[in-house]
């Protein structure tokens, strides 16, 4: 399976925070590239979104939607810049 | 207005290719859209299922129309019933727009490249559609690459914005129409050098399309001097 | 209150009483992933058993001389497509366990790329899981998890883990990748354990 963009990561997000999250720029906690997350691979797993640094490789954040909850983990990235 | 769903009504459906469709619907509510961002489409069946896909808009104004442009995927769930069943009255849910990053505003400054790969014409086609609305003086250079002419979205509109501002390309993979210069074949870097607005111009560029598609064209263009960052990318998925 | 789409059925899906609860019958088998495909070559290729005595480790033909028998399943994806009637070739935990040592009683499954997935050891044994290499008569799809992956039919397929590398025994059950994210520690399609 092939990955997308981040920026397909907007509208599920949008339930979540009430910015556009793609447009945040992310350290990642591993290597410590810093990109905006549009850039990021997201892997659709049915499961739940994974979000991989593009430089890495390795798990930026994870999404797992259901009916009574969505789990994010962020523990993945070092620290978020929002945009004003 | 961003996170929640809102109903959207079609009034009017145009066949652009064998397989694709470019569908209006009336969105009461929706306040209009920037270049470049994309809707998430829901359909819910009697039983209580629900699909959600992702579509680039074609328009880009502020009106309550959003105009869609579908291609059908061979195993598709979602694009076989909004190509060949959807009927004018019918309704889907949209929620966005969507995403901030890839899209063109007519403020931006500089030149811009556009880069499509199949149906990842799109939101393109909304950034040439918002260039043309106004009336900019910002160079647009668009390289459209289809299997062969009749696969190609809003072919003649794109062809009549043509003029000293927008200067339109095609890339034809499977089969070039009679007399045309360059043999049916896959994008390549001579291509990209002979076709695309030079790096030391240091546009931004937007490469859209199939995964595949948008690999190699980024890295091509990276390999010409682009600075990677002033290339940005919507990978739609698949091969 | 979602409004309905004249017309719209989606997938082509039965509810079939025989399928665990919320479960439809699909015949396509979707290709996804948490991750890029990893690229393995069989002649590279090693499975590992870490336990608390050390590791045991084998070669693809290592590993196929346990001896390797037919399966023919149904499996459960926790997305809620279930496909009857699978068919595979493998090797069954129980052979490979038959020659490693342990006290312990769970088990963390290791892909190569990163994945884990965690499960009681017993859920690996009296021919409950095997190390599969081949679907429906071919070599195992690198996009289905080949050359190599877990089959472990009585749990949710997420549970199964694809490009598998070893398996590590611990004393506890640990999360591994989608159980630290909100999935079931277990995973029982009969009793619908999908998420916490």
């Amino acid at each position: 399976m092939q990955p997308i963009d981040g920026n397909a990561l907007a509208g599920p997000l949008s339930e979540l925070f009430r910015f556009d999250l793609t447009e945040t720029t992310g350290e990642c906690r591993h290597c410590g590239d810093t990109t905006v997350l549009a850039r990021a691979l997201v892997y659709p797993d049915p499961s739940g979104y994974v979000v991989r640094c593009s430089a890495c490789g390795d798990v930026l954040l994870a999404i797992v939607s259901t009916e009574k909850r969505t789990w994010l983990d962020l523990s993945g990235i070092a620290g978020l810049q929002i945009p004003q | 207005m961003v996170g929640s769903w809102h109903v959207g009504t079609v009034v009017a459906t145009n066949t652009e290719t064998p397989t694709g469709r470019s569908i209006v619907f009336d969105v009461p509510g929706w306040t209009g859209n920037l270049a470049g961002q994309h809707v998430d489409v829901r359909l819910s069946a009697p039983d209580g299922y629900q699909a959600v896909r992702s579509y680039s808009i074609a328009s880009a104004d502020a009106s309550e129309r959003v105009q869609l442009a579908v291609d059908k995927l061979p195993d598709g769930e979602v694009s076989p019933y909004l190509v060949d069943d959807l009927q004018v009255g019918d309704q889907v849910e949209f929620r966005g727009p969507l995403g901030g990053w890839f899209v063109w505003r007519p403020t931006d400054v500089g030149p811009v490249q556009l880069i499509a790969g199949g149906s990842g014409a799109v939101p393109l086609v909304a950034m040439a559609r918002a260039h043309a609305a106004a009336q900019s003086n910002e160079d647009f250079r668009m390289l459209y690459s289809v299997r062969e002419a009749a696969d190609a979205f809003f072919a003649s509109e794109l062809q009549s914005l043509a003029n000293e501002h927008f200067a339109l390309d095609w890339i034809y993979t499977r089969k070039a129409p009679e007399g045309a210069a360059r043999p049916a074949g896959r994008i390549t870097a001579d291509d990209l050098a002979r076709l695309a607005l030079p790096a030391t111009s240091n546009p931004l560029v937007f490469v859209c399309g199939p995964t595949g598609f948008v690999e190699t064209v980024a890295s091509q263009l990276v390999e010409l001097g682009h600075d990677p960052q002033r290339v940005k990318t919507e990978r739609f998925g698949g091969k | 209150m979602a409004i309905i789409s004249r017309g719209f059925a989606g997938r082509s899906r039965e509810h079939n009483p025989e399928l665990p609860p919320g479960q439809y019958l699909t015949e396509d088998f979707p290709v996804l992933s948490a991750g890029p495909t990893p690229e393995l070559d069989t002649a590279e290729w090693t499975f590992t058993v870490q336990t608390e005595n050390g590791p045991t480790k084998w070669n693809w033909d290592e590993l196929h001389d346990l001896g390797v028998e037919d399966v023919h399943t149904d499996i459960h994806c926790v997305t809620r497509w279930s496909k009857l009637g699978t068919s595979w070739r493998g090797i069954p935990l129980d052979a490979i366990f038959d020659k490693v040592e342990t006290e312990r009683d769970f088990v963390m499954q290791y892909s190569y790329g990163g994945y884990t997935t965690n499960l009681p050891l017993e859920d690996l044994l009296d021919g409950k899981a095997w190390v599969v290499s081949e679907f429906e008569g071919e070599p195992l799809d690198p996009e289905h998890g080949g050359p190599a992956r877990l089959l472990v039919p009585h749990l949710y397929f997420w549970k199964s883990a694809k490009w598998i590398r070893g398996l590590i025994m611990q004393d506890n059950d640990e999360p591994g990748f989608w159980e630290q994210n909100g999935y079931n520690m277990y995973g029982d399609p009969w009793q619908e354990q999908r998420y916490w």
